[in-house]
């Protein structure tokens, strides 16, 4: 027949996969498959404590509705007049204390291991950004990485004008990839303010506080991609920085670091180079559209009085030298962040340069790579 | 105790009303705690309603994945005076209401100790309530922050946020001048005879209420002062850059907030202490453990507050200590609940309306404190904090449990007030139609949360559609089913059935000895109480 073998088992596959998808996406009711010993132990936890709940609530309340079924008045049942008993009282307190220390027991067990991040195989620091994530590799294989993650859900889905993708706002354009059955340490901290970084298939969920770093861990057991949110609210886009953690082989994750590290190479150093006008304009468009629209706005009229318009502001259209400035330090006390720490010279040029001359902005300005670097100093 | 006293139908109180300013006047200038109380119970509703609708703002936009109402600044601002108004506005004037309004009554008294002070405490809150709505409307709108304006996020909001401040001054002020008032009522002008331990246990609640009121109001206010003057004077207490530290602000609130939850949840107590016992027509089960019961939890709810904060990285050891300290509010949180069901046992029960929510109120708050237990575990909660469960948890505690005991309260207390008999079939129908809906609104938050749906969000991953859809329809059902409230409290105080002094059969106390409607001063001389078996 037409068909062969491997295009049917493909089929099948297929058809499995929508229909597990389906399953998945519907009436999702319990904890997301674990994918670390530590997140397979919270279930359990939770489990145990569930069942015990259970137990009493059903002895509790059969006593309760035995007593509304039984001993109402329209039934007759004449009214009893006790109103103590020490040895009762006695039992409902310390019985209960003692099923409490039962359960603190394991709880223990648990938290001492998960707040245990010494001897980690990477290192990796996620800084929260309104409202993105930033990742440096500091130690282990891959050190030195460092990147940007932003969500890839387009604007047209959240608007309801395009269909939603299968994994709305839990995409990022860039993973954190980690190799398999490594012990990975997380360091949080953040920007501006708190945000949380939260994985739940790997139990992992750490405040990232701005000027402070914490740390947790994971060491995720199977290979696949696993996708978590902010978990504290940190301003109008909290529901969009998600986190998509990527476990591979390691191999795979040895031939990833190569490749970032290639990449890198010949990002560094623009300082050097200098570009045309258009360059500039069209690469500054698509560093605007991935850091500033949020705020700002595609046409640049920005949400007042939070966030100022850029298109005619006294910063776009007055020196270069501000405009360069506000960028790279941000404004205190306001959500506009330094990006000098989270882009490099060629892009805060191109951003920089695209505002001067975007929209009503007619400047004809043209900052060059080089015009960063200098104001670094 | 049964009391005996000299109030009969000819009781002069024409003294009173010839000097009471007619019209709005009357309202304005009254240091009446019958009046003072009702404000307290009108206000309570007018904002209930106002939070009620921000609610469903909230519902109706995550009723679908995507944006579809409203933009998530808009919505952060909702969550935040969602909350502010409930806590602040709806459920704790709502329980200072019914102290102005029972606790004179309950103990012998003519009016509240301080009664200009009451007035006072009562006229502060409008200002209040008009400065956190109104803060919507001004340029950047209100604060979106959440209810817990955890810095910095708080700094970076416009003039709204601090509209919101001030309003938690002035709502501190009136909680504290309360406080203060219904603590001097109880310990002063008990009629004789009555002693601390056999006073009644809604008093009891009222007078660790008003202690613990006492004590963290100030704190609250510290912590957004604090938050005023890094914004607009250059201090840094929560800006890292400047030597704070904004997990310092998540302290001083929690240290306040988490006794803040028995505030709220110690009156519900007292009033389904009354309720119960009034409907099983027996006396209360265990009242001495049930008044250590009560300060205990209420000393245990100030060394508890960083299991709010187990995600923030505070030391292992730390993070031990908070959750065995939390652990422990189950021990005395289970004896109540075991007291009320002794109470129950081999009573001769009948279910009006105040005993359905009395009940409701058991059922629910007890899986509220169970979840709560599922929280307080600090490795569970790292999976649960600050997502839906934690909403469907507190929900259960705070709706359930303050909200449905409010609902006793009104329905147990009515007759008493206006002197007429409310609808008791349509009271019954709004509590089957607030339980039915309440768990439909709720339950299936705690499935999102468990499977990663973080709260304050405007919109939501696609495998968390179905039980969204079903958490708004019930929202809905739940809001619907309190204008019916509405109808029912109107129609009894329109007129109805003449309620006689003591309209509930197994009822004690000396409130119960005075005439319905009261009389304006309820008692102008001390009842004289007779020692009999039970409690008041």
């Amino acid at each position: 027949m037409g068909m062969n073998n491997k295009t049917k088992s493909r089929l099948a596959g297929l058809a499995l996969m929508a229909w597990s998808g389906m399953a998945l996406a519907a009436w999702e009711f319990d904890f997301q498959t674990p994918a670390t010993k530590a997140a397979q132990t919270v279930i359990d936890l939770h489990d145990l404590m569930m069942i015990i709940i259970f137990v009493i609530f059903i002895a509790v309340f059969a006593v309760m509705f035995y007593s509304v079924f039984a001993h109402r008045k329209s039934k007759g049942h004449p009214a009893a007049q006790f109103h103590d008993n020490t040895l009762v009282e006695i039992a409902w307190t310390v019985i209960p204390l003692l099923i409490l220390v039962a359960m603190a027991w394991p709880a223990t067990k648990a938290v001492l291991n998960m707040r245990d991040t010494s001897q980690a195989d990477i290192t990796i620091k996620a800084t929260g950004y309104q409202w993105k994530w930033g990742y440096d590799y500091l130690k282990g294989e891959g050190e030195g990485i460092r990147f940007l993650s932003l969500t890839s859900t387009p604007a047209e889905q959240i608007r309801g004008t395009a269909p939603k993708g299968g994994n709305y706002l839990l995409e990022t354009d860039r993973h954190v990839v980690v190799p398999v059955g490594k012990k990975i340490r997380v360091l949080t901290t953040a920007t501006d303010v708190i945000h949380s970084w939260w994985v739940p298939a790997l139990a992992v969920k750490q405040d990232a506080i701005p000027g402070y770093v914490r740390d947790t861990w994971f060491k995720a057991e199977k290979e696949g991609i696993y996708r978590g949110q902010c978990a504290e609210l940190c301003g109008k886009d909290h529901a969009y920085m998600p986190v998509v953690v990527e476990v591979v082989s390691a191999e795979k994750y040895t031939k990833w670091v190569e490749e970032q590290k290639k990449q890198m190479a010949a990002a560094a150093d623009e300082g050097g180079k200098t570009y045309s006008m258009d360059e500039l304009k069209s690469r500054g468009e698509k560093v605007y559209a991935a850091n500033c629209v949020a705020c700002h706005q595609a046409n640049g009229k920005g949400l007042p009085p939070a966030f100022p318009a850029l298109d005619g502001s006294k910063i776009a259209k007055g020196p270069k030298a501000d405009h360069i400035a506000i960028v790279l330090h941000g404004k205190p006390n306001t959500a506009m962040a330094a990006f000098g720490g989270q882009l490099g010279d060629g892009d805060i040029a191109a951003v920089v340069t695209y505002e001067r001359n975007a929209w009503g902005n007619k400047t004809g300005d043209v900052v060059q790579p080089a015009d960063i670097k200098a104001a670094r100093k | 105790m049964e009391a005996t006293h000299a109030h009969g139908a000819g009781h002069a109180h024409g003294d009173d009303h010839s000097h009471r300013p007619k019209g709005i006047m009357r309202w304005i200038t009254t240091t009446n705690h019958k009046d003072i109380g009702t404000m307290y119970l009108w206000f309570s509703f007018a904002m209930f309603m106002v939070g009620g609708a921000m609610a469903l703002i909230i519902r109706a936009e995550l009723f679908q994945p995507g944006l579809q109402y409203v933009e998530p600044e808009f919505f952060n601002q909702m969550i935040t005076l969602h909350g502010l108004i409930m806590v602040f506005g709806a459920i704790m004037p709502a329980f200072v209401g019914f102290a102005n309004w029972m606790i004179p009554m309950m103990i012998g008294a003519p009016d509240m100790a301080f009664a200009r002070m009451n007035n006072w405490s009562f006229w502060l809150l409008p200002p209040a309530g008009i400065l956190l709505t109104a803060s919507m409307f001004v340029p950047g709108g209100a604060a979106g922050t959440g209810w817990t304006l955890y810095p910095p996020l708080s700094i970076q909001m416009g003039i709204g946020m601090d509209m919101a401040i001030f309003a938690v001054h002035i709502l501190g002020m009136s909680s504290i001048m309360g406080s203060i008032n219904i603590v001097t009522t109880i310990l002063n002008l008990r009629a004789p005879g009555m002693p601390l331990m056999r006073m009644p246990m809604f008093c009891w609640t009222w007078l660790i209420t008003g202690y613990l009121l006492i004590a963290v109001m100030p704190v609250l206010a510290g912590a957004v002062t604090m938050i005023l003057t890094d914004r607009h004077f250059g201090t840094s207490f929560f800006n890292a850059a400047g030597g704070g530290d904004p997990v310092l602000f998540q302290h001083i609130f929690w240290f306040f907030g988490h006794p803040e939850v028995y505030i709220i949840a110690l009156p519900a107590f007292g009033v389904v202490s009354h309720v119960i016992p009034a409907f099983a027509r027996k006396p209360i089960f265990g009242y001495t453990s049930m008044v250590y019961a009560i300060a205990s939890i209420a000393l245990i709810s100030f060394i508890v507050w960083a299991h709010h904060m187990y995600v923030v990285g505070m030391p292992v050891a730390g993070q031990l200590y908070f959750m065995y300290a939390t652990i422990l509010i189950a021990v005395p949180t289970g004896v109540k609940v075991f007291n009320w069901v002794a109470t129950m046992w081999r009573g001769s029960m009948t279910f009006e309306t105040p005993m359905l929510f009395a009940l409701g109120f058991l059922f629910l708050f007890t899986i509220g404190g169970f979840t709560g237990l599922v929280l307080s575990n600090t490795a569970v909660d790292v999976q649960l904090q600050d997502t839906y469960y934690v909403v469907a948890h507190f929900h259960y505690v705070m709706v359930a449990g303050a909200l449905f005991s409010a609902f006793a309260a009104v329905y147990y207390w009515l007759p008493k007030w206006t002197g007429h008999m409310y609808d008791e079939t349509l009271g019954q129908w709004h509590f089957w139609t607030s339980i039915v809906s309440f768990n439909i609104a709720f339950f299936p938050q705690h499935f999102l949360g468990l499977a990663g749906m973080p709260r304050r969000i405007p919109d939501y991953a696609l495998q968390f559609t179905d039980f969204n859809q079903v958490s708004t329809v019930g929202a809905f059902g739940f809001g619907l089913s309190q204008l019916l409230f509405l109808y029912v409290v109107l129609k009894a105080i329109r007129g109805g059935e003449k309620a006689p002094a003591k309209p509930w059969e197994g009822a004690t106390g000396l409130e119960w000895t005075l005439p319905s409607p009261p009389p304006y001063h309820s008692f102008e001389e001390p009842p004289v109480l007779t020692e009999t078996k039970g409690h008041a």
